[in-house]
């Protein structure tokens, strides 16, 4: 690292901090148009220059340093923010490479300025990269996040009935997704105290033999805790495959239509009301 | 299985690497069988079929590619789909074609349902060779 290169670069940031810091401020400004407030963005500003500056004069240009930790620190607040608005990478990494433009001028001066801009600039460079990166990983928080959250609304648990609750499954069945099937179904079994469950699978555009494999263990642990399963929404072309297929349902009760399983259910409730003595039971 | 001109037009390449890819893949078939003018009940099929080969070629062959096109004969049009993976290959063809046989975790009935639900099937495959599997449906 020269020094004569940072310190000629120290000297400047410093004289002439308002101005530069206005002039990169109306840069960044004009990229983002309007839709950052100017007080947040030279409060955002404002921080990252000073902490640019301090960085420099204590450990020089080396963007990966230690001493550039608060400067990444404040990229990292940054890039979120910017990802979180919904900002492309291109405005978000703006902000930093905005500050070469405004250099560029006061730098171009004379051989030492020039290679003094250039090491900045790489340095810039480096700080730039670092808040696309930022951006990327956030962006990715947010997808895996929201796949997360589709997970959990696509499989709402409804009551049918006094005693029955109902599953309307809507899309590709995996194992994640089967996974949080059934833990809600065992749940709102005990909760509602039903007896009877019945998975509707209208919205599944395909049963293969995995889906199917999903369906039965969610059956057979319903059972486990003494609920009756019942399988609706078994279209034509659904029978016809899974029959092609080989796959066996065995005693598990299967309807064509919710309306059906329903009423299976309220028949085998009724009978089991039939049966019973008056008296305790 | 026999050679048919297909329609170029309709090609589609699917690279199959993760479980999203399957449903990727078979999304690509469901368009082309819908293209094709295939019954609900054959695109069902052809498209469930599509499906448990891609997952094979997932899980049994550490992914691979799923091909598929428009092919026409004299009179009618059909739907190619081909899974090909450069896996550990399957070493008894006859035996993974068997109902309820699995080296895995399923049901056993991927394959051999697979082949059941199309009208052409074609299984290539030997020991460190990796796995191609060719499937037709025709459009009736």
């Amino acid at each position: 690292m020269d020094n004569e290169e940072s310190k000629r670069l120290l000297e400047l940031l410093t004289a002439r901090r308002a101005d530069l810091l206005a002039q990169w401020e109306e840069t960044v400004g004009a990229s983002l148009r309007g839709r950052v407030s100017t007080a947040e963005l030279g409060r955002e500003l404002g921080e990252l220059y000073d902490a640019v500056v301090d960085a420099v004069s204590k450990g020089g240009l080396a963007g990966r340093g230690e001493h550039f930790a608060v400067v990444r620190s404040l990229l990292v607040e940054l890039s979120r923010t910017r990802a979180r608005q919904g900002f492309t990478p291109t405005e978000t990494a703006v902000s930093i490479f905005a500050l070469k433009e405004v250099l560029e001028p006061l730098l171009a001066g004379s051989v030492e300025d020039a290679r003094a801009y250039l090491q900045f600039a790489r340095l810039l460079d480096d700080l730039g990269l670092f808040t696309v990166e930022e951006y990327a990983r956030t962006r990715e928080e947010i997808i895996s996040a929201q796949s997360q959250q589709l997970l959990e609304l696509s499989t709402p648990v409804v009551k049918l009935w006094d005693g029955v609750v109902g599953v309307p499954l809507v899309g590709t069945l995996d194992s994640a997704r089967t996974q949080v099937v059934m833990e809600k179904l065992l749940q709102a079994l005990v909760d509602s105290n039903s007896a009877h469950a019945i998975i509707d699978i209208t919205g599944v555009p395909a049963v293969d033999t995995q889906v199917a494999q999903h369906l039965l263990k969610t059956v057979v642990a319903a059972r486990m805790m003494g609920a009756e399963c019942t399988i609706s929404g078994i279209r034509p072309q659904i029978a016809q495959t899974i029959v092609a297929l080989g796959i066996e349902f065995g005693d598990i009760p299967t309807k064509a239509t919710l309306a059906d399983a329903l009423r299976h259910a309220l028949m085998e409730i009724d009978k089991a009301a039939a049966a019973r003595p008056a008296g305790l039971l | 299985m026999k050679e048919y001109p297909a329609d170029e037009a309709s090609r589609e390449e699917v690279e199959i690497r993760s479980s999203g890819d399957v449903v990727k893949a078979r999304q690509a078939v469901r368009v082309l069988a819908q293209q094709a003018g295939l019954s609900l009940v054959n695109q069902t099929k052809l498209v469930t079929a599509a499906s448990e080969l891609g997952r094979n070629t997932l899980i049994y062959g550490g992914g691979g590619t799923a091909r598929a096109v428009i092919v026409r004969d004299v009179a009618r049009v059909g739907v190619w789909v081909s899974f090909s993976d450069t896996g550990p290959g399957i070493p008894d063809i006859e035996q993974a074609l068997t109902d309820g046989w699995t080296s895995g975790s399923g049901m056993g009935l991927g394959l051999s349902g697979a082949r059941r639900l199309v009208d052409e099937f074609e299984l290539d495959s030997a020991p460190g060779a990796g796995t191609t599997v060719t499937v037709l449906k025709w459009a009736r």
